[in-house]
């Protein structure tokens, strides 16, 4: 029965090693030049590793099952000593060549190019707030839950944290760092194909830690620039008569208070900024892709959602809630 | 300091035989009842509490891991809500840090470092009592909490500002704190009793080079709780005030610093995994000599090894916060630190499989379970190393990783010669033998159970499984893994659900053992199973690092102790010379009225900081009732 388990085992974990989709959240699915020297590293080690754990073990086996003579063998203690210390010795080979590579793997991180583009990233329970910082004031402009990052150029993280601690880890693309209170952070990414890679936060930060995710995607310099003149922009206006309604309720419900929607006159700062909430992929940290449905999901009972998160319920009417839904979906 | 020969009072040496242990017996005996039950303060029957008590934190403990794991069984299930989730990973890894795994080690230590120095009776045994009592006060204290729904739900290492008044709110932070109090005290307690035992106690002859291992394990555990308990005394007392008071040690708006929070937490939390491998790593040089049938490969390596490892374990806590964004130069510093840990553990390990190597193997369940210790001690080691390494932690830093890394360390490495230590003690301790039939199976279900459930993790982990989330989503690929490692934690509670049942079945109807039935060649052995109140009806005379094996059909012993009142034998602290005869404290009601006292205080400052005047005033009146002279026999100086 055992053997049949750890049979199982095995191939179940040999499956998870060789399948090629380990996910788009995975220090194994490395797309940027950080991740791919991180994961040579971690295949490095482990690979001595398991070479150790196995050598350690054949002689335990042995040690354990080899066949003793009948009379007592008359003890080697020098030739034991000799083999002890022939094996600290390793151990200290090893050992000393790891902490050397993983001190110059910690230097080739920290030698970043030329920074093409900064962002701050503030860390909030539980969602990211993105502000793009540019050399004109003009430029800057803020989003949340989805950052779009141009390929094969390093962009600056400025990570802040505001209320608790969190870190921001992308395993795809680097390493983590955390987002403390009272500092300031940086870390620097480069994502090297296109493609849209996963986050989320990996310091526990609360009731909501598991539901704070973040998209990075990695585009070609046009799609990119397309992209972020496009968030530049304020809000459109609304033109049909269903979304006037809806921003005519976003702006006389407690909505406005706390989410800002550029180009009108909803202005608040404490839940992130909307202007262009209808091009994310997704809504709530990672939670739903965002469609008309999943806003009037999220607007009608957030707190069953996403249980203890700081977006209150709203009491709407079926027709307010039928409008605003639509007035939000229509932010592209 | 010794007293003149004229005292009156009959010595051992003009006893016979049965005249003496019954004169010994009346002595040392606790009374009977209720009452003589609350005021022992023999270190066998506290230390068997104190034992139970553990492993009845560590089912609870068990029963939450359970829960969790259903739970992650499938993506977004809505079995537990956040709330709830997070009360319970932060219960799980206080209880089994603070309420099982640190005090069941002390447990086992105040069970036997007593019989094995040869002495009678442990140091400060009153002070012993008042521990366990403060112990049980602090872990019923956070178990009812967790009843109430008011459990602690910020982790178990409580990082501010997520635990500071601002963002913890009601009084669960408060409660974590506070419990961190309580096992403190009773900790720190326990260790000054130890280093005492085993610095003054020692029976005559076993000078410092014939310590058996385990105890020397203990002596530098006891160190370590002394230096680094004061640190998290510092970082809870100090959370608590800005919590209640509001003092800003931990609010940056205000001049306070969050990272000094990690700095103290880690200053204590990484010697506390030495705290719990120390005294296992004892129990695995001392449990492999009966069942290798041959002494201890390299005795001075060995506790070398366990000294080297204490003294690192103070400069290594910044690889809890590599990325936390301090520089990176001074992480390379504590890359190194780390690594260098590996090679009193690699001796230690070199010196064990030496041992096997050597000797006759008796593949005895201790035995199966040091086998188990050794395949996965190794492995969680070896991934030590590899989130000490700056670069490959910042990956796998607060992953399943992580998870892994540390449950291969502390079952793997801790749990696994403990439940090779109780098969091994259990006649010491009850009287009777453990089945060998259901050890066997319960090993190899608990060996079995715990890799298929903990190895997956390793995966999860590089595949961006962060720890302590109450859900994931059905997009990641995790599901699969998480499902098999729910499953296989079935396998793990039935291994421990086994071990449980033999436990009890064998402390009832086991067979009853004879004073040696392992042919084990250390002091505890050299008295019946379990032993009388006593201990030793004489105290022994120790000439080897193997007392029972070098001189097996009798032992020499040292005479001239009072029988009359409990006296210890006082030796010096290199050469165990025997230097004085000492006073022992009769049993005594007071520790417990002191711990009520402490316990009624400790609570009450939870909700206000007038606790600490009025309740200190009971306090004051028990501890001056406890030391008050009484006219006993062992008040005589």
């Amino acid at each position: 029965m055992i053997r049949a388990i750890g049979k199982t085992c095995m191939r179940a974990m040999l499956a998870a090693l060789l399948a090629d989709c380990s996910g788009w959240q995975s220090a194994l699915d490395a797309h940027g030049p950080s991740a791919v020297s991180l994961k040579q590293l971690i295949i490095v080690i482990v690979v001595v590793c398991s070479l150790v754990w196995m050598l350690v073990m054949t002689t335990m086996i042995v040690a354990l099952l080899r066949r003793r003579e009948v009379r007592p063998a008359t003890p080697s203690p020098h030739r034991m000593t000799v083999a002890v210390t022939g094996a600290v010795v390793a151990t200290v080979l090893i050992i000393g060549t790891f902490t050397v590579i993983s001190f110059l793997a910690t230097h080739a991180l920290g030698v970043a190019g030329q920074d093409d583009l900064t962002i701050r990233v503030r860390g909030l329970q539980w969602w990211w707030g993105f502000e793009y910082i540019g050399p004109n004031p003009s430029d800057r402009f803020e989003t949340a839950n989805e950052i779009h990052i141009p390929v094969g150029r390093n962009v600056r993280l400025k990570l802040e944290g505001l209320d608790v601690i969190h870190s921001f880890w992308v395993p795809s693309l680097a390493g983590k760092q955390d987002l403390v209170p009272g500092r300031s952070n940086e870390l620097t990414i480069r994502a090297d194909n296109p493609g849209v890679y996963r986050g989320q936060c990996a310091e526990f930060c609360g009731m909501q830690h598991a539901h704070m995710a973040l998209l990075v995607i990695a585009q070609s310099q046009d799609d990119f620039d397309r992209w972020s003149n496009a968030q530049r922009q304020a809000a459109r206006q609304p033109a049909e008569e269903e979304l006037a309604a809806g921003l005519q309720t976003f702006l006389a419900k407690p909505c406005a208070g706390c989410h800002t929607i550029r180009g009108t006159a909803a202005t608040g700062k404490t839940g992130p900024d909307l202007t262009h909430v209808g091009s994310r992929r997704t809504i709530a940290a990672g939670l739903f892709e965002t469609t008309r449905g999943s806003l009037a999901a999220w607007i009608a009972d957030p707190q069953t959602i996403k249980p203890g998160n700081n977006m209150p319920m709203v009491p709407l009417t079926p027709d307010e809630l039928r409008t605003v839904s639509a007035y939000l979906a229509s932010l592209k | 300091m010794s007293r003149p020969a004229t005292t009156p009072g009959t010595r051992d040496i003009e006893l016979q035989r049965t005249g003496l242990t019954s004169a010994l017996a009346e002595t040392w005996k606790t009374p009977s009842g209720l009452w003589g039950a609350l005021a022992t303060v023999d270190h066998k029957i506290i230390g068997r509490r104190y034992i139970l008590t553990a492993f009845v934190f560590l089912a609870l403990g068990g029963v939450l891991a359970a829960l969790m794991r259903i739970q992650l069984a499938l993506p977004e299930a809505r079995l537990i809500g956040p709330d709830r989730y997070n009360q319970i990973f932060t219960m799980h890894g206080a209880n089994m840090m603070f309420l099982f795994a640190v005090p069941v080690m002390e447990a086992v230590a105040v069970y036997f470092v007593p019989l094995m120095v040869g002495t009678r009776n442990i140091a400060f045994p009153r002070l012993n009592a008042f521990s366990y009592w403060i112990y049980l006060a602090g872990g019923a204290m956070l178990w009812i909490a967790f009843a109430l729904d008011m459990g602690p739900d910020v982790g178990w290492f409580a990082y501010v500002p997520l635990s500071g008044p601002q963002y913890g709110a009601g009084k669960r932070a408060d409660i974590w704190a506070q419990m961190i109090t309580f096992t403190e005290i009773s900790a720190l307690a326990v260790a000054v009793e130890l280093v005492v035992t085993i610095f003054k106690q020692r029976a005559p002859g076993m000078t410092l080079n014939r310590i058996p291992v385990f105890v020397w394990a203990i002596l530098v555990t006891s160190f370590l709780v002394i230096m680094a308990m004061p640190a998290i005394v510092v970082a809870s007392t100090s959370l608590i005030l800005d919590r209640l008071v509001g003092t800003h040690f931990y609010n940056p708006a205000e001049g306070g610093d969050v990272l000094l929070w990690q700095h103290l937490f880690w200053f204590f939390g990484h010697p506390e995994v030495y705290i719990i491998f120390l005294p296992a790593a004892g129990m695995v040089s001392t449990l492999i000599e009966p069942f290798a049938r041959r002494p201890a490969f390299g005795y001075l390596a060995l506790v070398m090894a366990l000294i080297a490892t204490g003294i690192l374990a103070f400069g290594l806590w910044v690889h809890h916060m590599f990325v936390a964004g301090l520089p990176r130069l001074g992480d390379s510093f504590f890359t190194a630190s780390s690594m260098a840990i590996a090679m009193p553990a690699g001796i230690q390990v070199f010196c064990w499989l030496a041992t096997l190597w050597d000797g006759t193997p008796d593949f005895k369940t201790p035995l199966l379970f040091i086998i188990g210790f050794i395949v996965t001690f190794v492995i969680g080691g070896l991934t030590g190393v590899m989130v000490a390494s700056v670069p490959f932690d910042t990956q796998v830093h607060d992953t399943y990783f992580v998870v892994a890394h540390f449950h291969y360390v502390l079952i793997g490495g801790a749990v696994f010669p403990l439940l090779g230590a109780i098969h091994y003690w259990f006649p010491k301790l009850t009287g009777r033998m453990m089945s060998e039939r259901l050890g066997q199976w319960s090993f190899w279900l608990i060996f079995a159970g715990f890799n298929a459930t903990f190895f997956p993790m390793h995966i999860l982990g590089l595949q961006g499984m962060p720890r302590r989330i109450y859900t994931y989503q059905p997009d990641l690929p995790w599901h699969g893994l998480n499902l098999f490692v729910s499953l296989s934690a079935i396998v793990l509670a039935a291994g421990f659900l086994l071990f449980f049942i033999n436990a009890i079945r064998s402390a009832r109807s086991g067979e009853v053992a004879t004073d040696n039935p392992w042919n084990a060649p250390t002091l505890e052995w050299a008295t019946t199973s379990p032993p009388p109140s006593y201990n030793f009806a004489m105290i022994p005379v120790v000439g080897g690092l193997q007392p029972l094996w070098e001189n097996r059909d009798a032992l020499s012993v040292a005479d001239g102790l009072r029988t009359d009142r409990r006296e210890l034998l006082v030796t010096t602290l290199a050469e165990a010379e025997p230097q004085a005869r000492e006073a022992s404290p009769q049993h005594s009601i007071w520790p417990l009225w002191a711990a009520i006292a402490t316990t009624i205080m400790l609570i009450w400052s939870i909700f206000s900081p007038w606790a600490v005047v009025w309740g200190a005033i009971p306090v004051a009146i028990t501890l001056i009732g406890w030391f008050w002279p009484k006219g006993t026999p062992e008040d005589e100086s």
